[in-house]
């Protein structure tokens, strides 16, 4: 079954008019003659929005008692069982209540796509897990339901609803965002035009750059990919010294604005011993601190694994340790870094000196 | 510089000695790493310098925080260095939890040491707290030392005479 079609409808704030386009588009969709229903629908007590939600099929909702409240969730069994050709599901980085089938709901419309259900959802800027800190110094709210940034990265679409920061202000004061009492309050404090000005450039910003992402592997796949920016690949072996290949990569890697993936090259059948186990462990925490991708491979051969892993994933630097390599072998049966060179033609080769070794020395 | 030391008497494990130096906040007073640097060469030990990362609340532990990562970088390289002039192994790390002991409990869950060298607080606005201290002398899986740092230090003279080992 063909994975659903996924299209985000991303705004800098509540009353941008995101649910309002999801429900527009819903309405051309079913207009297309295409199954539409409403998965879940935050109707945030905007007339406007209810109203055009009239018309479309709704899949009755999940009820469930927490701490004497009654909270509605969306019913994904029963989406799935409805099996619509698209679903409209709002506020994707909401918190399910406990006893769902998923903690967030960006997992649940996961499980949508994976039914083959096309789906469009909507979501504030504010909820972007890498953006958390910037929203808390420019706005003074530490937002909690976030969601991970590969959620807009693997979404087929990301659309940005904009609004500019005075026509939101308009809206609120006309009441169509929120109730006119709580939107003095509002006015007061979130939506300040300081942090909505703010709020509205990172947004354009996230955009820009999820539509520069999508539009150069397009455009250059699959022969000039390499052509467009830096992919480190650190090689690393459970050992103290691959900490520093990591955190050197991490270095250089913020330079050239890069991603960064780490290869463990695992020889045919070996099974790590238990100090391997746990530098592995430890090397797995460090990268994703960092941010790294993290792949174990593997390979009876060091060199074509990395040629064809750096194939892959479009390195275009590799980044390695000082091999522990005896002279005799080094004479013998060749210098693994001379194999590297010889063997990975158009790639940029960096060794991490052993520091280690510099102090004995010295 | 007083010593509080809480000793736990463990046998010398095979695979060479770890002593462990946590610290967290962005810095890592000099004397205690001098300190931590002599007790693991007086063990032929390897040094574990940690850098502990507290995690928010509405982050995963293991989620990229670049702000933290941007001052634990180049304090770990430069703890790193300072071991290495000494001659001592170095086996860095990096910890997250949702507070620094929390981080601390993690990291010696997954790994083993026999020496825990603490710095103590001198009025210091991050860094290890009196209970925190407390919690690590009542949990700690080998024997804790725990160090004052020199409190005629200023925190940007700290940081700079750390980075200076290096």
């Amino acid at each position: 079954m063909d994975r659903g079609h996924y299209r985000i409808l991303v705004g800098m704030a509540p009353g941008v008019g995101k649910t309002y386009r999801m429900l527009h588009e819903g309405h051309q969709a079913k207009e297309q003659r295409r199954d539409v229903v409403i998965g879940y629908l935050e109707p945030h007590d905007r007339p406007e929005t209810a109203a055009l939600a009239e018309g479309l099929e709704v899949v009755p909702r999940l009820r469930t008692a927490h701490g004497g409240l009654e909270l509605e969730e969306m019913n994904v069994d029963a989406v799935i069982a409805r099996a619509p050709q698209l679903a409209l599901v709002d506020e994707l980085a909401h918190t399910n209540a406990t006893g769902m089938r998923h903690e967030k709901r960006y997992q649940d419309i996961d499980d949508l796509l994976a039914a083959g259900i096309d789906v469009i959802s909507t979501v504030n800027v504010q909820h972007l897990e890498s953006l958390n800190d910037a929203i808390f110094e420019l706005t003074g709210v530490r937002v909690r339901e976030t969601f991970p940034d590969r959620i807009l990265d693997q979404a087929d679409e990301v659309v940005l609803v904009d609004l500019s920061p005075e026509e939101l202000q308009e809206r609120l004061r006309a009441g169509k965002v929120y109730p006119r009492a709580r939107a003095k309050v509002a006015l007061e404090n979130f939506f300040q035009h300081e942090n909505l000005a703010a709020l509205r450039e990172l947004v354009l910003r996230e955009v820009a750059e999820d539509v520069e992402a999508r539009r150069q592997p397009a455009a250059l796949e699959p022969f000039s990919k390499q052509a467009v920016g830096e992919r480190i690949l650190a090689l690393i072996e459970p050992q103290p010294k691959s900490q520093r290949i990591l955190r050197r990569a991490w270095r250089s890697a913020q330079r050239l604005n890069a991603e960064i993936d780490a290869l463990w090259v695992r020889s045919n059948g070996h099974q790590p011993s238990e100090e391997e186990a746990t530098q592995l462990a430890a090397l797995q925490r460090l990268a994703s601190i960092l941010g790294i991708h993290f792949l174990e491979v593997e390979g009876a051969d060091l060199v074509s694994t990395v040629r064809r892993v750096a194939g892959e994933r479009g390195s275009t630097y590799i980044f390695v340790g000082t091999p522990d390599e005896s002279r005799r072998r080094e004479i013998f049966g060749g210098s693994l870094l001379s194999r590297m060179v010889r063997e990975l033609p158009g790639l940029d080769i960096r060794v991490i000196a052993d520091r280690a070794k510099r102090e004995e020395e010295q | 510089m007083s010593v509080l030391s809480f000793l736990r008497r463990r046998p010398v494990p095979e695979g060479g000695r770890r002593v462990l130096v946590p610290f967290t906040g962005g810095d890592l007073d000099p004397v205690v790493l001098d300190a931590a640097i002599r007790v693991a060469r007086a063990e032929e030990a390897t040094l574990v310098p940690a850098y502990l990362i507290v995690m928010p609340l509405e982050y995963r532990l293991d989620a990229p925080l670049r702000h933290e990562v941007e001052v634990a970088m180049p304090l770990l390289e430069a703890v790193e260095h300072a071991a290495l002039r000494a001659g001592l192994p170095v086996d860095a790390r990096v910890e997250t939890g949702r507070t620094p002991t929390h981080a601390l409990q993690r990291l010696w869950e997954a790994e083993r040491f026999d020496r825990i060298v603490v710095p103590a607080p001198a009025g210091r606005s991050h860094g290890f707290t009196p209970k925190e201290l407390q919690w690590i002398l009542v949990h700690a899986p080998a024997e804790t030392v725990i160090l004052r740092p020199d409190p005629t230090l200023s925190e940007g003279l700290r940081l700079a005479r750390t980075l200076d080992a290096a």
